[in-house]
């Protein structure tokens, strides 16, 4: 469950050998835009042979594979499979044949040890129009990225740093990955310098609902992660929550009530969660 | 009265300067600097030998000095820092007599007290009048501070001022003033201003130094010292000029000012006290033209010479009233001793300039590094050159992790509860021979090249010549 | 495995190598030029892996000339692997 993903250029060994550390939960090695053509072979070589020897300690590793219309897109996944990351991105997820068809590649080029999750990247208008079949259609699927520049290219729209011109991709992705048991992680922003509008496009993020946000630049992990991370007071409230349906279970009370309000599953459940992002796994802490 | 000599060789005849003697320079212009090269080759004509040059720094621009050891003329180096092909003929063994490599404070220590005894000072001077006074602010070759050239002025026998702006008596400001200069040649060009930039003075966009200096500045914050009046001092590299304005991002932040920066200053410290940042800066050289600029207009841009900032002989130098100070290191080892002389095939390229002063004076030293560079791993069971002793380094952080020097037991807890990624210094080492392997040690022969004297004139380690570099 | 023509892969970036290969004739064997940053500490470990590699692709003759920029091993193998892709 990554808070953050950073891109991370899949052709550079010093960015690829250092991309543990950059302070993300989750690598997406890219193959894709940030590879130029007559390097994707070397970038898949390279990617595979640090994956096989490169401590990435407890980050998540994804590699971003070239869309199914690149003329090399089954080699990509032939040459990563072998380095068995945790999922690929798909970029350019539109339909589920499309996902089938990637899905159909991975299982001709995994050992069959395990399965290699698969993570769409909703970034074109019939994407976001057909996300919720497309969550639905795998098994591998447990995560979902929007991106947003190659979207508002695709509508024709103008990107701006506010976004009202992706509010409803933003919010109907959201509400299908909610529907579909899936994790949404909001579009980067792209603005390497502006951490201010980092800030401002995080906190949208987050208060839409997303879980998490991918990212261009390391510096920008830090204050992604601050934000999505539970503030001192949803943190406090919850242990309360979770302390007062103990208390209950003990005494046998059916139901409960904390300040003046009664506590119900879905409460529970999201203090539960608030917990869990806190780092504070089962609640038990008093 | 008139103290301007006809000519160069003029002013050295003036000065009896004789075979054996030594003579002195000051490092504020660089690697753009002229009068080096002009003095020993003067002297070469005039068929003086074996003089020993206590440059408090050299450069690459300095390669020509090695046609004068060939030759003769120069028979002894003492610098503070040395780099460019003159420091690998050195490594090489170009000098019978070992090169002495002091720090910046304990260059003017070993002046005052004697124990170098400077016959014949030059001072490249940007700008002076016909008696003496000189300044590093005006004038066509203007470099700023002329912190290191006072100590030589106050205590050579002979003092010769190289000027390339003479101007009407009396000059002002005064920087070294006529009370202490014999005579005054005025030359062409002293040297090009330029070439004063030092290390890097734009904040790195690489990705590794920013984890490195956001770590350093949480370090900065766990022990405390981040509060109002905190002085500070940033090496002009990557990692370190980095830290800098991390560091400057938690002060806006937390609407703290500090007291001083300090150090070689760089426009970077300039903004900072322009922004209200810091009240003052303490100058002993300037690092970039912006910083000549400032020292210049700003009264509150100090210039103070190398004992203020770092004799640990005098009653009092500036490194004692730092807070903090981050620098830099090729080498660091597992007792926290660190080599910023040779590299890591041992070859000179450096020296400590102000690392070991500023190391033992400030209440929190940090070095910054890369646990990798190239591959190699920065933490080694010994360092090739030990320069500053590892009791006054306090934490080392890397990008992948930060080490505390386990004496500082409190630090350490405090970087823990900061939630720091806090090692121990092996498994760091571990770490780095983990990803990069073990690197093959590099062999010396018994030809002792060097000499590294600590500021308090014990001698701290010897360079050697490495195995294999007959080039 | 034959290498048929020049090929080159990698970079002069840090922490990379450029990797440039040239065909030979049967039995004229391997000639390694190795040209690193870090010669002293990991010459003979660069070495080691590039022969490595070639010999896990089965090839027998070509002339190889590194330059390295620091590379940690897995990179070295990955560069050398990519230029042997592209010559044959």
């Amino acid at each position: 469950m990554p808070t953050t993903m950073i891109f991370v250029p899949g052709n550079n060994p010093a960015m690829v050998q250092n991309a543990g550390i950059l302070g993300a939960d989750s690598i997406i090695f890219d193959l894709e835009d940030a590879v130029s053509p007559d390097e994707k072979d070397a970038a898949r070589i390279l990617v595979r042979n640090a994956l096989r020897s490169v401590d990435y300690g407890s980050c998540e590793r994804t590699v971003r594979i070239n869309s199914v219309d690149h003329p090399k897109w089954k080699e990509d996944i032939a040459e990563i499979a072998k380095g068995n990351p945790d999922s690929i991105v798909l970029p350019k997820a539109q339909r589920m044949e499309t996902v089938e068809m990637v899905q159909g590649a991975l299982e001709e080029a995994e050992d069959g040890q395990r399965s290699i999750g698969i993570i769409p990247l909703i970034e074109t208008a019939e994407g976001v129009e057909r996300v919720f079949e497309i969550l639905c259609c795998s098994p591998r699927i447990k995560t979902v990225i929007f991106g947003a520049e190659d979207y508002t290219a695709d509508i024709g729209a103008k990107r701006t740093k506010e976004g009202s011109e992706i509010l409803y991709a933003r919010c109907r992705i959201l509400n299908a990955a909610v529907a579909a048991g899936v994790e949404a992680i909001d579009t980067p922003f792209t603005d390497v310098n502006d951490m201010e509008g980092l800030k401002e496009d995080v906190k949208v993020a987050k208060s839409l609902g997303f879980r998490g946000k991918a990212l261009i630049s390391p510096r920008h992990c830090k204050i992604a992660m601050e934000i999505f991370a539970p503030s001192g007071e949803e943190i406090e409230y919850a242990l309360k929550v979770i302390k007062t349906i103990n208390q209950a279970e003990k005494e046998g009370k059916g139901v409960v009530a904390l300040d003046g309000k009664m506590i119900d599953a879905p409460i529970v459940a999201r203090a539960r969660k608030v917990l869990k992002l806190a780092g504070m796994e089962g609640g038990n802490h008093e | 009265m008139n103290k301007v000599a006809a000519s160069l060789r003029k002013a050295i005849e003036l000065s009896e300067l004789k075979d054996g003697m030594t003579i002195s320079f000051h490092h504020h212009l660089r690697n753009g600097d002229y009068v080096v090269n002009m003095v020993l080759d003067e002297i070469s004509k005039m068929g003086i030998r074996d003089i020993n040059v206590a440059a408090s720094s050299l450069f690459p621009v300095h390669e020509s000095l090695i046609q004068n050891i060939k030759d003769g003329v120069i028979i002894g180096l003492d610098v503070n820092y040395m780099s460019g092909p003159l420091a690998r003929a050195v490594s090489h063994g170009i000098l019978d007599k070992p090169v002495t490599f002091r720090s910046h404070g304990g260059r003017p220590r070993a002046i005052h007290e004697g124990s170098l005894k400077i016959d014949v000072a030059f001072i490249a001077a940007p700008s002076s009048d016909a008696m003496g006074n000189i300044n590093g602010v005006e004038g066509p070759s203007a470099c700023g501070s002329l912190g290191y050239a006072i100590p030589d002025a106050l205590c050579a026998k002979k003092v010769i001022a190289v000027t390339d702006y003479l101007v009407p008596y009396p000059n002002s400001p005064i920087s070294i003033d006529q009370t202490l200069v014999d005579w005054v040649v005025k030359v062409d060009s002293i040297g090009d201003p330029s070439g004063i930039v030092s290390g890097t003075t734009r904040v790195t966009k690489d990705p590794i130094g920013h984890i490195i200096a956001g770590y350093a500045a949480e370090v900065i914050q766990a022990s405390g010292l981040l509060k109002e009046g905190i002085s500070f001092q940033t090496g002009a590299g990557g990692a370190s000029l980095a830290t800098a304005f991390h560091l400057k991002e938690k002060m806006i932040a937390k609407g703290i000012k500090g007291s001083f920066g300090m150090g070689g200053i760089t426009g970077f410290f300039v903004d900072m006290l322009e922004e209200g940042l810091v009240e003052k800066l303490i100058d002993v050289q300037c690092f970039d033209l912006d910083a000549v600029k400032s020292i210049k207009n700003n009264p509150d841009h100090v210039e103070v010479s190398g004992s203020f900032y770092a004799n640990p002989g005098v009653k009092g130098c500036a490194v004692d009233n730092l807070d903090v100070v981050v620098l830099g290191a090729t080498e660091i080892d597992t007792q926290f001793n660190v080599n910023v002389l040779t590299d890591s095939n041992g070859i000179i390229m450096g020296g400590s300039g102000g690392h070991s002063d500023t190391a033992a004076g400030a209440k929190l030293t940090i070095i910054v590094a890369n646990l990798l560079r190239s591959r190699l791993p920065i933490v080694l069971d010994k360092v090739i050159t030990k320069v500053t002793p590892g009791d006054t380094v306090d934490v080392l952080v890397t990008e992948r992790g930060v080490a505390v020097n386990p004496q500082r037991k409190e630090l350490m807890d405090s970087l823990k509860d900061a939630k720091l990624p806090v090692m121990d210094i092996e498994e760091l080492k571990a770490a780095a021979e983990k990803i990069a392997g073990k690197p093959r040690e590099i062999s010396f022969t018994d030809q002792v090249v060097g000499i590294v004297e600590y500021r308090d004139g014990s001698i701290i380690d010897k360079i050697y010549k490495p195995t294999g570099s007959e080039r | 495995m034959k290498i048929l023509r020049q090929t080159r892969a990698g970079s002069l970036e840090s922490n990379d190598l450029m990797v440039v290969m040239k065909p030979l004739g049967d039995r004229e064997g391997i000639k390694l030029e190795i040209n690193s940053i870090v010669q002293n500490q990991y010459g003979d470990r660069i070495r080691e892996v590039v022969t490595e590699v070639l010999k896990r692709n089965g090839i027998m003759d070509a002339y190889i000339m590194i330059q390295d920029r620091g590379a940690l091993d897995c990179t070295i193998k990955a560069r050398v692997e990519t230029a042997i892709k592209r010559g044959l």
